[in-house]
């Protein structure tokens, strides 16, 4: 009797062991997967479900739902020139990150130590330091009174009216790639980590000359690195917000700004989150097809090697 | 000849000044702005003056707003932290439905938008009554930051040795003590790494936090922001000026402690 009482508690611990060992990813990561569902799930759907309703300006956010600000965004000459500038920033912008990251990260590579570690630090470190003072230091230096001003007046290249760089597209480029161009760094820092020196010295030895070595042997080494980060380029600067608005100002409005001024200026909720839902989807699609463009790539060129 | 080919030529070295220049001006010429003795955006010309750092004290707003930015760093990369050591366990070292599913849902707040976070998040805490809340900017900067904790972490648990905790347990330690005693201490830098990344984006954050603070809970650059919409004057430099010297003093210190290109390559 008392060896029956005993036996089933302890039968019914080792079963629950033996559950409670199933059930061990789903306790430790349980806290976090709640907390994301609820706190990012929740208010994107929420936000979705925003873009849908109708807007007066009079009454606010209505009770029926509608896709015209859809039709409105996907149609309206207004936002096609918005989204058009957004893209044709990022797009510039990435490729000068290319043009200036990539070499950069190339020849902190090359260089020795201290001058290697220190040099990394002055290229990463802006990166931490907050967007609205980087912003700030462009204001100061292209701004009517700034030092590019003063140094194109000095030259008499500019009327006493002074220049200013401000809300022009050069001026909001100049800062995005200032803000972003560490990104492009890093990532190409990143591929070259894995480089092999070695197969440059073999393509010297072997009668290449150095441009030829950087081109042929380098250059595609590096390349995946090149890649990702204008990825990570061109997607932050798709949606950036303070520094076209510092820079751009109203006046040359992009994406991110349009979503804040509809929400917080014109207080049109519904139709602010309709551009930022068609903003969220267009970067989905381009990061997308983007990777799948670069493996297949990758695969093809991996297939003529060994063929 | 191989030391030869490693070393920048002279048109490297060129592309690299110019490119430090570039990478340093704007915030060479912030610093000099915030000394200058005169009433407005100049260039210390005529002496350096201390008197813009002395107008910060007369702005209690700022200096709020740079407490609830420090405090909302501290708690979000903390809370990120402290979930992220958990999932991340749960994830590199069990095979369990929903797996992929979770991974990509902590790393997802990196692919979208933060002007869309914002906006969302925006929505959802003035829905739910908590809108304008130092809680609602704790939950918000959580789920911005969560990313970089967990990938950090991540990593470090995906280099450890399991064999010393094999050994701990076969030598009759409980697997909490194993756990305590062995697989934390070699995760700590890990854990460190990821806390200070996590704490300096939130620290920064603009973009988001715009949508989610109120003006009784302002965080620093969203103050900043709104202050450069009104006017630009020498205060902001000053302003600027101390959170340039902050961040490169942290800035050394995860360096020493982390490796600053192996933190920031977590950052893209």
């Amino acid at each position: 009797m008392t060896a029956m009482t005993i036996e089933i508690p302890n039968r019914e611990r080792a079963t629950s062991r033996f559950r409670s060992q199933r059930w061990i990813p789903f306790w430790l990561s349980g806290p976090a997967a709640i907390f994301f569902l609820i706190l990012l799930g929740l208010p994107l759907l929420m936000t979705l479900a925003l873009s849908f309703y109708t807007f007066d300006y009079t009454q606010g956010i209505g009770e029926t739902l509608t896709v015209s600000h859809y039709a409105e965004v996907l149609s309206d000459s207004y936002f096609h020139e918005i989204f058009l500038r957004t893209y044709a920033i990022s797009l510039v912008t990435t490729l000068l990150c290319v043009l200036l990251g990539a070499p950069e990260a190339y020849i902190l590579y090359r260089m020795r130590n201290p001058w290697r570690s220190i040099f990394l630090l002055v290229t990463l470190g802006p990166l931490l330091i907050s967007v609205v003072v980087r912003t700030l230091g462009w204001v100061l230096l292209i701004g009517g009174n700034g030092l590019l001003s003063h140094a194109m007046q000095a030259l008499g290249l500019a009327g006493t009216r002074g220049f200013s760089l401000m809300y022009t597209h050069t001026g909001v480029v100049i800062a995005m790639v200032h803000v972003l161009v560490p990104f492009m760094v890093i990532s190409v820092w990143a591929s070259l980590r894995k480089l092999d020196m070695s197969t440059n010295d073999a393509a010297l030895s072997l009668g290449a000359s150095p441009f030829t070595a950087l081109r042929r042997v380098i250059f595609p080494q590096i390349l995946p690195g090149v890649l990702s980060g204008s990825l990570i380029v061109f997607a932050l600067t798709a949606s950036y917000f303070a520094t076209p608005s510092i820079i751009g100002g109203r006046r040359l409005k992009v994406v991110a700004t349009s979503v804040y001024d509809e929400y917080l200026s014109s207080m049109n909720w519904p139709l602010g989150a309709t551009i930022a839902v068609v903003l969220l989807i267009l970067n989905v699609i381009i990061v997308m097809s983007y990777s799948r463009w670069v493996e297949n790539r990758f695969r093809r060129t991996l297939g003529e090697g060994g063929a | 000849m191989s030391v030869d080919s490693r070393r920048n030529g002279r048109t490297a070295l060129v592309f690299h000044t110019l490119f430090v220049i570039f990478l340093m001006a704007p915030l060479v010429v912030v610093i000099l702005v915030a000394f200058t003795p005169n009433g407005y955006l100049s260039y210390p010309t005529s002496g350096f003056s201390l008197r813009w750092f002395r107008a910060i004290l007369d702005r209690p707003d700022f200096i709020e707003a740079f407490y609830h930015s420090l405090n909302l760093g501290l708690v979000a990369a903390t809370l990120a932290t402290v979930m992220s050591v958990p999932a991340a366990l749960a994830l590199a070292r069990f095979q369990f439905v929903g797996r992929d599913f979770l991974n990509g849902l902590f790393l997802s707040p990196l692919m979208i938008p933060h002007i869309v976070l914002g906006v969302a998040f925006l929505g959802f805490f003035s829905q739910i009554g908590l809108g304008g809340t130092f809680a609602s900017l704790v939950f918000a900067h959580v789920i911005i930051v969560m990313p970089y904790t967990l990938r950090l972490i991540l990593a470090a648990v995906m280099g450890l040795d399991r064999e010393t905790e094999r050994a701990a347990v076969s030598l009759g330690a409980s697997a909490f003590t194993s756990f305590r005693r062995i697989t934390l201490p070699q995760m700590l830098p890990g854990i460190a790494g990821g806390w200070m990344l996590a704490f300096i984006t939130s620290f920064d954050e603009l973009t988001m936090t715009v949508f989610v603070a109120s003006p009784s809970n302002t965080t620093l650059p969203v103050k900043m922001y709104n202050y450069i919409e009104q006017t630009v004057d020498p205060l902001l430099a000053s302003v600027s000026t101390v959170i340039i010297v902050l961040t490169v003093a942290f800035m050394l210190v995860l360096d020493r402690f982390y490796g600053l290109d192996r933190v920031l390559s977590g950052k893209g």
